[in-house]
Parts: structure tokens; sequence; C-alpha cells
């Protein structure tokens, strides 16, 4: 064991520090917020980069493992750990955030310290649901999480802010209570909330097919799978530039993560037998999805629908079982952050200048923005899955993965090398090419400094780890192959 | 040799940097500065290559051919695959290294004159370094994986340089457009790489081509009842990904429009290299390929077609890029049968010498449409010769050496073709035999029309150009110049090399039963009496019908062509329309993709999930509760009445029970 908590502190810092920002507030207290914030983020960055170091990638046993007494009574503890699965996500999110504050510094205008509390507890909570090995402490930041995200939609917001805030709490929250319920079973089986020993527990069959769909619940509705998916683009229409980076970088792959370490391990069996449901959904997530993002006209519409259609490849990867499709989607969901979050912020970028996210009311701006088409043109490029960026990796392992199971489940994840391209490029061109259309896009001025600096950041990312996954691959290879190996010994 | 991992790095690394610096740094470097790195980083690697070229080929003359297989790093480690990135150098990429720098280094320079007032200058320049840099990586690849980076690296700058010009509105359709066929391509490539990795577990060249003949016996039970041969669906669907970027009937519908770009890229990408990188592709696995004669017969006769078929449509365009942009069509459709014949040395070859001949058309084309102030009508023009006779002179040795005149490069590579055809016993040989043959005619026809009408006979400029008209610098003659020398002796110099010698080593891999070259090798006597030879056979004779024809109609009746389209109007329409496949594909892929796309969203999110399932159950709650409403009244005695009718109610029960 480490001799720092190094984990606690990843989560507590930004949840306390967020206390202070929101302590900190007042109209003309601005900087002192932003800048306080600001070290709050790095400060959980830096924290969370000696977890890489020191991550030991040739065992796929929980590391950095904090245990403490909690409720005695029920044998709920304070555990956290990481393997092979949490690691990346929990750098992706300490990443991320650092970029959120930074951006939101000039879009929010109104209770700046209010939002940016709000964004540093969601993170601290957000780094909780990664490392919690305890039921209940999960359960706890799962849900906990929520609450600021209803505010920052809720309050930030566009005009329909209401009816997405509602649609979103009330379809994660539904989700959530049967997840409630399964663990509340698992605990009167096992006789304790440790998500470890959930792994362990015998299970039979039919147990674990109502274990199976009230995992499914929660999870499909977080990262989202078609039918359960219609909250995601209300909710990113409206939520805040920093809202929608955070919601499509981070909070969708907890969905994604619950089902690695939900539904595998827990129910293999189920997983197993119920895998034909889930690769049918997830095919049909790429591609009814990937159609229905071409006819948007709004552009977080067409990121939010887009986003979906990714997360199908993360779905499919998982309930492939195999070693290239569970560490193609674990890598489609960092890669994804980063994209996700550089398109979310392109919007944005344009968003701020015009106060439109409609496509028809752009046109011709690389005429006056240069710099941001030609760092667009890239992320636009990643999001099609080009070669060389982050975006081609998670999509061609699940492809590889595909094949061995079907010709046809390949072929039809394969369409979203053609679907993908034509949406992205569609909005791409009556954006950002043409001639100026009209006097608001000749008015445009060219990306600041700190737009500069956070775009570029995630153009380093996304090509970085397009041009060397295997740091990430090496630190999941454990871990996958070891839940690989639980799956196929099952549990009946 | 030095380290050949350090040579192997600087060829394809250079033209990288050249790009980066004159990308993001443009405005800091300026126009000259711009030009002169990446001209630099370009010319740095055409001289290793060449020289890598030679030293490959003096070793292979000295005995045993050598191939370099350097390993850089590992890319991606997972599921017992491991990919790394390389560089396989052989004589086939060593060939392709020496094509690609070559014509880049020469449109490199041309672009000087070319774009001189063109604001894009540097954004120019860079987009071409990178291009280079992409096919450097393809060709130079040790695998699969990097192969596909270099494919999908050079479709995005061609996507970038074909929308160059991004306020036009036809420049963006064709971009786009030229970017999504090629991803149709690109899922076959993709599932092609796929059953590659499912049946060999590797995606690394030489292991892979280890023993390829070790599965020719394994099956894909993909529909219901006969197994197929995995090698062949494998092949077949490497092949979809190669008729996508080399524009092969039914997916060339790009190239054509693809003429929106600057014409400095429609000779480097969209002529001399990025088309032949399908072709490339095939002789690189041609270990595979050769396993599967049904695979084989495919892509012969897809090659057939498009030789045939693409060339009729370059006899009407008025657009001078666009005759030449078809006759690109037409001559990969010759490599392509080439390849399906199992020349693959043939297919090489004739890409080898249509990559001089065909930058050369295309830079002497762009020399008359910079001396035309930007007009590309050859309705427009005419009697060009005695205004720019360097341009006229390389231009007639490009159309020579194009059409196949007996000597020149495009005369060896397309007759041997030809000739390699006729000994192939694959099904389907006799049509692509008859379909390469008309396809002489076809060639030369069009070829002599565009000669004629923009050099010779009237001018039919408006007098205000034909005042400015005057031959373009020496940046721009000059890689005329330095292309025309190739076009016309590569051929002669290559042929036995390439064809019968030991020039491919082991690159290129034939059956011994596939071996058509053979049969040509054995009337073989030499360049030149091939190339005498050449003046009896029927190829010149239909040469020499399409050129007559061209001088009849173009020259002496130029009123026939008129009487032509009159009375064969329905033909003329169905070749002006380019047998209607873009209509056809606009109308039912295009328009079929929107409307699948507006019918899941509108019935299937709006309506059903949304309408019907969330907001449906939340006016269900909704209602209940509008119900339960009318019990809470907020009045005290009817909850006590209420109360005091509960109470009865359960201890009448309780009665019940204790009787």
């Amino acid at each position: 064991m480490n001799a720092y908590p190094l984990l606690s502190l990843a989560i507590w810092l930004p949840i306390i520090g967020g206390a202070l920002v929101l302590l900190s507030g007042g109209e003309n207290r601005l900087q002192l917020s932003r800048s306080l914030s600001l070290v709050i983020s790095v400060a959980t960055l830096l924290i969370t980069l000696p977890l890489y170091q020191g991550f030991d990638s040739s065992t796929a046993a929980m590391q950095f493992q904090e245990i403490h007494p909690w409720i005695e009574r029920f044998s709920v503890t304070y555990h956290l750990g990481i393997d092979g699965l949490s690691l990346p996500l929990i750098l992706l999110t300490s990443f991320i955030s650092v970029l959120v504050v930074v951006s939101s510094w000039a879009n929010i205008a109104t209770r700046v310290s209010e939002y940016l509390g709000a964004v540093l507890i969601m993170e601290g909570m957000m780094i909780g649901v990664f490392a919690a090995l305890d039921a209940v402490l999960f359960y706890v930041f799962w849900e906990a999480m929520l609450i600021p995200m209803f505010l920052i939609i809720g309050i930030w917001g566009g005009p329909n802010r209401v009816y997405a805030t509602i649609k979103f709490f009330l379809y994660t929250f539904l989700g959530s209570v049967l997840l409630l319920v399964a663990l509340i079973y698992l605990y009167r089986q096992s006789g304790s909330f440790s998500l470890l020993d959930f792994h362990q527990v015998a299970l039979d069959a039919e147990v674990q097919t109502l274990l199976f769909f009230a995992f499914l619940a929660a999870f499909a509705v977080k990262i989202p799978m078609w039918p359960v998916h219609t909250w995601l683009p209300d909710a990113h229409v409206e939520a805040p530039t920093g809202g929608s980076v955070i919601l499509a970088a981070i909070m969708l792959k907890m969905g994604g993560y619950g089902f690695l370490r939900f539904n595998l391990p827990i129910v293999p069996d189920a997983s197993q037998q119920w895998a034909g449901l889930m690769i049918g959904l997830s095919l049909i997530a790429v591609v009814y999805v990937g159609a229905v993002a071409l006819v948007q006209k709004d552009m977080k519409k067409l990121i939010a629908y887009s986003s979906i259609s990714h997360m199908g490849f993360v779905t499919l990867g998982i309930f492939l079982f195999s070693a290239h499709g569970l560490e193609g989607g674990m890598a489609q969901m960092v890669s994804h952050g980063f994209i996700s979050a550089a398109m979310f912020l392109c919007v944005g970028v344009i968003y701020d200048r015009m106060h439109t996210r409609q496509i028809g009311d752009y046109g011709g701006v690389v005429n006056t923005m240069p710099v941001f088409a030609a760092l667009m043109m890239f992320f636009v490029m990643a999001n099609s899955g080009l070669p060389g960026t982050s975006g081609f990796i998670g999509e061609f392992l699940v492809i590889l993965a595909a094949f061995d199971n079907s010709f046809w489940v390949a072929l039809t994840v394969a369409t979203s090398l053609v679907l993908g391209a034509a949406y992205n490029l569609w909005m791409y061109r009556r954006v950002i090419f043409g001639a100026v259309a009209n006097d608001a896009v000749a008015a445009l001025t060219d990306l600041n400094g700190r737009e500069r600096f956070v775009l570029g950041v995630l153009a380093i990312a996304v090509l970085g780890l397009g041009v060397l996954p295997n740091p990430l691959f090496e630190i999941m290879h454990a871990s996958v192959e070891a839940l690989l190996d639980h799956v196929s010994k099952g549990k009946l | 040799m030095s380290d050949i991992k350090t040579i192997c790095s600087i060829i394809a690394f250079a033209p990288l940097v050249g790009a980066i610096l004159a990308g993001m740094g443009g405005r800091i470097i300026g126009r000259a500065g711009a030009h002169t790195v990446t001209i630099a980083g370009v010319g740095i690697s055409c001289l290793l290559s060449i020289r890598l070229l030679m030293d490959l080929l003096a070793t292979t003359a000295t005995g045993e051919p050598v191939v370099y297989n350097e390993t850089l790093y590992t890319w991606l480690e997972s599921g017992g695959l491991t990919l790394q990135i390389g560089f396989l150098i052989d004589q086939l990429s060593a060939t392709m290294m020496v094509v690609v720098t070559f014509v880049s280094l020469m449109v490199h320079v041309y672009t000087i004159g070319y774009m001189r007032d063109d604001p894009g200058y540097q954004r120019f320049f860079s987009y071409i370094s990178l291009f280079t840099f992409a096919m450097l990586m393809l060709v130079m690849a040790n695998n699969f994986v990097q192969l596909f980076f270099g494919w999908e690296g050079v479709g995005l700058v061609s996507y970038l340089l074909i929308g160059f010009w991004y306020t036009r509105d036809s420049a963006i359709f064709a971009n786009m457009k030229a970017f999504l066929v090629n991803r149709v391509g690109d899922m076959g490539m993709v599932l092609g790489i796929a059953a590659v990795a499912y049946l060999f577990g590797s995606l690394d060249f030489a292991t892979v081509f280890a023993d390829p003949a070790a599965h020719s016996e394994t099956t894909f039970q993909i529909l219901n009842g006969e197994p197929w041969s995995a090698i062949t669906v494998t092949c077949v669907l490497l092949f979809i990904g190669a008729m996508a970027k080399s524009a092969q009937f039914p997916l060339h519908v790009w190239l054509p429009d693809s003429m929106e770009g600057p014409t400095p890229i429609s000779a480097l990408i969209h002529a001399a290299t990025m088309v032949t990188a399908g072709i490339f592709l095939l002789a690189r696995t041609s270990p595979l390929f050769e396993l599967s004669e049904t695979a084989l017969s495919f892509v012969m006769i897809i090659g057939a077609i498009t030789a045939l078929f693409m060339g009729f449509l370059g006899i009407v365009q008025n657009d001078i890029k666009r005759v030449i942009a078809y006759s690109t069509l037409s001559q990969l459709g010759y490599m392509t049968v080439a390849l399906g014949a199992s020349a693959y040395a043939a297919g090489i070859f004739h890409l080898t010498t249509h990559a001089f001949f065909k930058a050369l058309l295309f830079l002497a084309a762009g020399s008359v449409i910079i001396a035309m102030h930007h007009e590309q009508d050859m309705r427009k023009m005419g009697g060009l010769r005695k205004y720019m006779p360097i341009t006229y002179l390389t231009c007639l040795i490009g159309t020579l050496a194009l059409v196949g005149f007996p000597g020149l490069a495009g005369f060896f590579s397309k007759d041997a073709i030809i000739e390699a055809v006729k000994y192939s016993e694959l099904p389907g040989a006799d049509f692509a035999y008859l379909a390469v043959l008309a396809g002489v005619f076809v060639t030369s026809l069009y070829s002599f029309r565009l000669l004629f009408l923009v050099f010779h006979g009237k001018e039919r400029m408006d007098d205000h150009t034909r005042e400015h008209l005057h031959e373009t610098p020496l940046v721009v003659t000059g890689p005329l110049m330095a292309l025309a020398v190739p076009s016309v002796v590569i051929g002669a110099l290559a042929i036995e090399p390439m064809l019968f010698g030991n020039f491919f080593g082991d690159s290129i891999f034939v059956l011994p039963g596939h071996d058509v070259l053979q049969g040509l090798q054995s009337h073989w006597h030499g360049a030149l009496q091939f190339a005498l030879h050449g003046f009896t056979q029927i190829p010149f004779l239909l040469m020499l019908a399409g050129l007559a024809a061209a001088w009849v109609l173009y020259r002496q009746k130029p009123e026939l062509p008129g009487l032509f389209t009159d009375k064969l109007a329905w033909l003329h329409r169905v070749l002006l329309n380019k047998y209607y496949l873009d209509d056809f594909n606009q109308t039912v892929f295009a328009g079929g993709l929107r409307g699948i796309g507006q019918f899941f969203w509108r019935i299937g999110d709006v309506a059903l999930i949304d309408g019907l399932l969330v907001n449906g159950s939340a006016r269900a709650v909704g209602a209940f509760a509008g119900v339960l409403r009318h019990i809470q009244t907020g009045y005290l005695y009817h909850y006590a009445f209420a109360m005091m009718i509960g109470l009865m109610v359960l201890m009448s029960m309780l009665w019940f029970v204790i009787q």
C-alpha cells in the first residue's frame, strides 16, 4: 500500500476545494474563484499522475487500496482501489476537468463560483465512482454526482433546460433504483458490500438474469444504449459547454465502466447468455443512431447522437468477450473522452460568438477563423476514426473482435466508417466551408489564447494516443485477461 | 549502406517536417520559406529513395535479393496481436518510393509557378508535403495497419486539396464525395484486414505471406449453405478498398469530380501516386491473391470494365482536365486488368510509366490553363501550338506515350498488359482482352481529340486572352521537360528488368501456373525488336485508327461530331451523364440514407421513444395523479370520514376472522 492515500486525496481535494470555491463566491471576487478552481483542478491532476507512475501493470489485483470501516453494522466499508480498467478513466477525469475549468473562465458569466464549485465537486465524485470498491460507497457517489450535473444544466442551461434536466434526472434515477435493489440483494447473498466479494459470490442462472437486467437498467441509460438514449441529446443541447464536456467525456463512460465492473464479473453467465441482445442493441446504436445524426440541424444534437453511436462500439466490444473487444472498448472510451470534449468545445467556441447552434446559421467560418477551422478539421477527422488519431484504435479493434464473432456483425459495425464520415464531414462542410454566409460570420474573430490552449492540448492528446497507444494498453492487459478468464469460468 | 533504419526514417519523415514547418510556421517563414523547406524535404527523400533503389538493384544483381524489414516501435499489443510500425523495403516499395518522391518533387517545383498568386500558397505546400509523407508511409509499410494509416492519410490530404478553394460549392461538394466514396471502399479494406488478422493472427506482411497456402482450404460460413473460401473473401474485401482508392467501376465516381482541386494535385494525387495505391496494394498482397482464381477473375473483369467504359466518357468531355481524368480512370483499369491476369509486374510497370506521362499531361494541361487565365473549356482554345511550343512538344510526347506509340514508355507497358491478358486462362480473360484492345482505339481517339482541340486548328479564345498568350515560366516548363524524358525512355529501359529480369526479386509472388509473362518472355528479343515488332501489331493499327478518326472529326470535318451527337443523341446523353451513376448514387444512397435518418429520428426517437414511452409515461403518471388528487381534498372532515369508514371495515374483517 502506498504511503499517501492518493485515491482519497483525488476524491476529496476537489470536493472540499469545490466547497471552498463556492464559499469564495461574490461578484467582485471572480478572479479568486477562477484561480482557486484552476489550482485545485491542476492539483488533482497532479495527484492522479503518481497513480499511473506507481501502477503495477503486471497484476490484475486492486492497487492503491484504502480500507476503513464505515458502517460496521451492515459491513459497509470505505474501500477504494484501482485496476487497469479504472485507472485510465480516473486519469481521463482529472485531465478533462482541468480543461473544463479553463474553458469555463470566460463563457460562464453568472454565478461563476457556484458553477466552478459544482464542476469540482462533480470531479471528485466521478473519481469516487471509478475508485470505489464498496457498493454503498459506489452508489453514493453514483447518485450524488447527478446533483451537480442537474444544477449545471438547470441553472446555466439553455431555454428548454427544465424539460431536459427532469428528463435527465428521471431517466438516470429510474435506472439507478434497480441498481440499488440489485446491490442490496447481493449484500444479502454475500454478507458484505464489497464489490470484490460480489465478484466471487455464487449465483444461480435465474438470479443472474434478474441482476443482469437490474444492472443493465442503470448502465444502459448512462452510456446510453438505444432505446434509452433520448435523454442525452436533450441534455446536451441545453447544457452549457462545460456541462456537455463533462457529460460526454466522463459521465457516459460510467455506463461502460459499470458493465465491466458489475455485469461481467458479478453475473458472468447471464452476461454471456444475453450477449446476443447486447450485440444487437449495440449494432442498432451504431447504425440507427448514426443515421439519425446525419439529419440533425443542431450541432450539439449531432455530436450527442454521434456519441451514442460511438458508445455502441464500447458495448459491442465489451459483449464480444475477447481481448480485442474489451481493450478496444476501453480505448474507445478514453478516445471518445478526448474527442467528444474537443467537439463540444469547438461548438462552444462558435456558440459563444454567434449564440446559435443551428448548422444553417453558419457557413464559411474558415474565412474568418482559419486556426479554429484547422483544429476542428482535425477533431472531425478523429471523430470519423481516422488512423493516426485516437478515434481509430477502438473502432479498429472492435471491428477485429467483431470479425471473430461473425462476418455480419463486423460488416454492420463497419458501416460507421461511412456513416461517421458522412455526418461529421457534412456538418463541417456546412458550418466551416463555403463563402461567408452572413454578416455575423463575417464579424467572427479567431481563437483567443485560452481557446487555443484548450483545443491544442486536446489535439495533442488525440494525436498522442493515436500514435502511441501502447502505454494505455499495457495498463489494461492484466485486468482484461483476468476479467475474461473470470467470465469464461462462470459461476454455475 | 549505413544504418538503413535511419535512412528510411529520413525518407519518410523529411516531408512531414517540411509539411509541419510550412503549415504551422507558414506566416513566419513566408512564401519562399514554405516552398524551400518542403522542396528540401521532398528532395532529400527523392535522392535517398533513388540511392536505396540502386543499392537494392546492385545487391540483387550480385546474388540473393536483399529485403530490409525494419521495426521502428510497437504501436499496439492486444489479444495476441502485435502491431508494429516499421518499414519493408524491397524492390516493389523502393520503385514506388522513387516514383512518388520524383513526381512529388516535380509537382513541388511546378507549384511555385502555378500557385504564385494564390493566398493559400503555404497551406498548399504544407498539404502536398503531408501527402508525400502519407504516401511514403503507405508504400514503405511492413504491415497492414500502417498501410491503412497511409491509405487514410492520403485520402485526408486528397480531401483537403480537392476542397482547397473552399469557397467554391463544387469543390466542397467534390471533396466530400471523394472522401465518402473512399470510405465505402475502406469498409471493405478494414474488413479485409480483419479477415487477415483472423486467419493469420498477424498483420505483419512477412508473417502473413510466409505460408498463406496453409489457409487455402479454410472457409467462412457467410450465408447459410455453401462455405466460402476464406482467401477469396479476404482478397475481394481488400480489392473493394483498392477499387475506391484506384477509382475502379463502380467506385470511380469521385475521381472526375476531384478535378475541382488545383492542377498540380490532379497530377500528383489523382493521376500519378495516390490512385495507384490500390494497384500497389494488390501487388503487395500478391501471395494472397494468387491463391484465389475467383478473386483474380473478379479483379480482371472490374479492371476491363473500367478500362473500356471510362475511356468512352473521355471522348465527350470538354473540360481539358476531365478528359485526362477519364483517361486516368481507363489506364487504372489497364493496371487492374494486369493484376487480375497475375501480371503484377506489368501492372506496376504500367503504373510507373503512367505516373510519368500522366503527370506530364496534367502539368501540361495546367500550363495551358495558366496561359488561358484559368479557362479549362477546350472549345475556347485552339491553335495554342505556336504560342506555347514547349508545352505543346511535351504534351505531344505525353500523348504519344499514353496512346502507346511504339518505342515510347506507354507502348511497352500497355502492350505488355495486352499480351499478358492474351495468355491468361482465367474466366473473363477473353472479355478483358477485347476490352483492353478496344480501349487502345478509344484512348487514341480522346487523346488526339484533346491535342487537336487545344493546340491545333482555329484560335477560338477571345481577343483579350489571345493577346496575353505566351509560354509559361521556367518553373512550369522545367518540370514538363524533366517529366518528358522518362516518358520517352523509361519503358525501353525498364521493360526487360521489370518484366523478365529479377527486378522485383521476391517482392511479388506469382504461382507458376499463372505466370503469363512467361509466355511473353518466350518471344522476347530485346526492347528494340519489341518496338519494331509493335509497328505491325493490332494495337498499333487501332491506335492509328483512333488518330485518324480524331484527325477527321476534329481537324478535317469539325461539323461531323455535331452530326453524330444529333443522330445518336441518346448515346451522347448517356455518356454526358456518365451512365447516370452519379444521379443513381445521389438519389439512392445519399437520398436514401438521409431518408432513413429522418425516419429513424422522426418516427423512432421523436414519436415512439420520446412521444409514446417517455412523455407518454410522464403523461400517464400525470393523469393518474390527477385522479388521485380528487381524493386529497384537504378538508379535515373528509379524511376523518374516510378514517372512520376504514376503521369500520377493518373491525368487521377482524370480527369475521375471529368467528
